[in-house]
């Protein structure tokens, strides 16, 4: 197990070289552009071509990449052009909101899934599997900024009992937690969908085996049976998908995070990509990239932890 | 992200069960039986006739839209909900609603099945590629796509259409390039669990090309997991384009497009909610659609 992980890391290693180096690629192959979008559209020629040189954006683009990937290993990332901050202060900042919303909703999320998930499973094709399946395949399928304006219109708009933006200041009168219920409903209602038919399908292979039926026909209640013979079996497979789900959230909440105007990672991405922020689209995205393999990887451990029938 | 069929597939390798999942059997001649029960099944009519519905908006848009889709007409604000001029109302332009509605059908319909149709495409040749031929070409395909799937979906997007702008051509070569890995990945272990039978060997026995044999005799077997993985990814794709819309990196203004339409009217949404709502719903109907087909295919492909 350990050499395993230590062969992943070094996988892990080698992709994230891969992506830093395409993202920088793609980002600084016409180095006037990064001086040009400091001194704005009026600057002369000149100007441009000496803060280029001043730079140091003239040298070949490889010499450039391994300077840039020098001080990002000791955690910095250079100076965001938007927000006039050193990137890794504002990308912390985000991150860390980012994190809190992600917690908030998984915490939701994980329970609402098994419950229905298990509930759906354990009677394949019964009137129960099937409005549980339809429901949540329709509620996976509204887009979230969609499910996002519709639960705004109703508890925003028309009942005013709750706050339309997310910001985290109570300068607008709301308290901190009223702001997340909004955000956190709409990635709920959208990602339970998504997790509910992965632990319903994994439910019904469990009762389809013969232990089960065992368990069954030996006259144990039902109840029983399942609670405590399918759903630990029930809930191995499914697993990894559910821990990727963090890394899922992490980049996914863009589209919450601009529509509840929330200060987190998603939308400084976006923001950062719109006004060409070269230096925080570059950090923003290695950090995506490691949180998904990161998690990647805990979902294989873990996965490898739970069911003992596999060993790498 | 929209795209959760990422989240199964991996950069690393994973442990068996973490595979992609393969659903459906692999022998052809069980379509005709499929399309039975699917004829059968009301969730997969309800998706089909919800996605016909959009079809023939968008296909006869140009005849049955009221008004020209980009025609403001600020004296339409006066009163900008529904009513008999104007039957769904019109946006903050004034312009009217249910011909934007329609327009934008069309945009969605004709964008979102080229991606679609462009990914099955790529992703069905590397994917035979890779599974029949195996070793470093397989190796070189499997890499690069492990790379591109440790992109958390919508930063690609992001980074991509920032620096190439948004046009819908740009969206149809980053949905099939970011899609392409996973149709591989289908096509690949469908590829691998058949290209040992028996049939097979004959062809290579008799002499057939490496390329006939991956067209004729492997490909047929994919097509179970491929249609249901199409009409997939057709709901993917169509919540993607809303979002860039949505996010405003999608397709330019002023034609109409439903993510963009929210975006637009969104800060006017205390005032005149109708102006966000209807295409909201719009959007999200046609995603429901093709989710519930592909649910219906699913059970279909399986029972065969």
């Amino acid at each position: 197990m350990l050499r395993y992980a230590a062969r992943q890391l070094l996988n892990m290693a080698i992709t994230l070289f891969a992506v830093s180096f395409l993202v920088f690629i793609l980002n600084e192959l016409t180095p006037g552009d990064v001086a040009r979008k400091i001194l704005g559209p009026y600057a002369l020629q000149d100007q441009v071509d000496t803060l280029t040189k001043a730079m140091g954006l003239d040298r070949p683009v490889i010499v450039r990449y391994f300077e840039y990937m020098r001080h990002a290993l000791v955690g910095n990332f250079g100076e965001s052009i938007v927000y006039r901050q050193p990137v890794a202060a504002v990308l912390w900042d985000r991150l860390s909101n980012t994190l809190l919303l992600t917690f908030v909703s998984f915490a939701v999320i994980v329970p609402v899934s098994i419950l229905f998930g298990v509930l759906a499973g354990m009677r394949e094709r019964s009137w129960l599997d099937r409005s549980v399946n339809v429901m949540s395949s329709i509620l996976a399928s509204i887009p979230e900024f969609a499910m996002g304006v519709f639960l705004l219109a109703v508890f925003v708009v028309w009942f005013g009992i709750l706050p339309g933006t997310s910001p985290l200041t109570t300068s607008g009168g709301w308290p901190l937690w009223s702001q997340f219920i909004l955000p956190v409903a709409v990635v709920t209602l959208y990602d339970a969908g998504y997790l509910i038919s992965m632990i319903r399908q994994s439910m019904v292979e469990v009762m389809r085996q013969p232990f089960i039926r065992t368990a069954v026909l030996k006259g144990m209640p039902f109840r029983t049976v399942v609670v405590r013979h399918a759903l630990r079996n029930a809930l191995i497979a499914p697993f990894t998908v559910i821990l990727l789900q963090l890394n899922y959230l992490v980049s996914g909440l863009v589209v919450v995070e601009t529509v509840f105007a929330y200060p987190g990672f998603g939308r400084m991405m976006l923001e950062a990509a719109l006004a060409k922020d070269i230096a925080i689209v570059e950090a923003g995205t290695l950090v995506a990239v490691g949180v998904t393999m990161f998690t990647q990887l805990a979902g294989d451990l873990g996965y490898m932890a739970l069911d003992p029938r596999i060993r790498i | 992200m929209s795209d959760q069929g990422l989240a199964v597939s991996s950069p690393v390798t994973l442990p068996a069960s973490a595979s992609i999942e393969v659903v459906g059997g692999t022998a052809a001649s069980s379509l005709q039986g499929a399309w039975r029960r699917l004829s059968a099944s009301p969730i997969a009519m309800a998706g089909a006739a919800i996605i016909l519905f959009w079809a023939l908006a968008g296909l006869l848009a140009p005849w049955i839209a009221p008004y020209p889709p980009n025609k403001m007409d600020p004296t339409g604000l006066a009163y900008p909900y529904p009513a008999l001029a104007h039957l769904l109302g019109v946006d903050h332009l004034g312009r009217d609603l249910l011909s934007r509605i329609l327009w934008g059908a069309r945009t969605v319909l004709t964008v979102a099945p080229l991606a679609v149709m462009g990914a099955a495409a790529l992703g069905t040749f590397l994917g035979l590629l890779s599974g029949y031929r195996g070793g470093f070409i397989d190796m070189v395909i499997m890499r690069v796509g492990d790379v591109l799937l440790a992109f958390p979906k919508i930063i690609l997007y992001l980074i991509i259409i920032a620096r190439f702008g948004a046009s819908a051509l740009n969206i149809i070569l980053v949905i099939t390039f970011t899609a392409a890995p996973i149709v591989a990945r289908i096509v690949r272990a469908v590829t691998l669990d058949v290209k040992n039978r028996d049939y097979v060997a004959a062809a290579r026995m008799r002499g057939e090309s490496a390329f006939y044999i991956m067209f004729r005799e492997i490909l047929p077997n994919t097509r179970g997991p491929l249609i249901v993985d199409f009409f997939l990814r057709l709901g993917y794709t169509t919540v993607a384009i809303g979002v860039l819309g949505f996010l405003g990196i999608g397709l330019p203004p002023p034609d109409p497009d439903w993510g963009g339409m929210v975006k637009e009217a969104y800060g006017m949404i205390f005032v005149w909610p109708h102006m966000t709502l209807i295409p909201a719903a719009a959007i999200s109907s046609l995603v429901i659609g093709f989710n519930l087909l592909a649910m219906g295919l699913k059970e279909a492909v399986q029972d065969g």
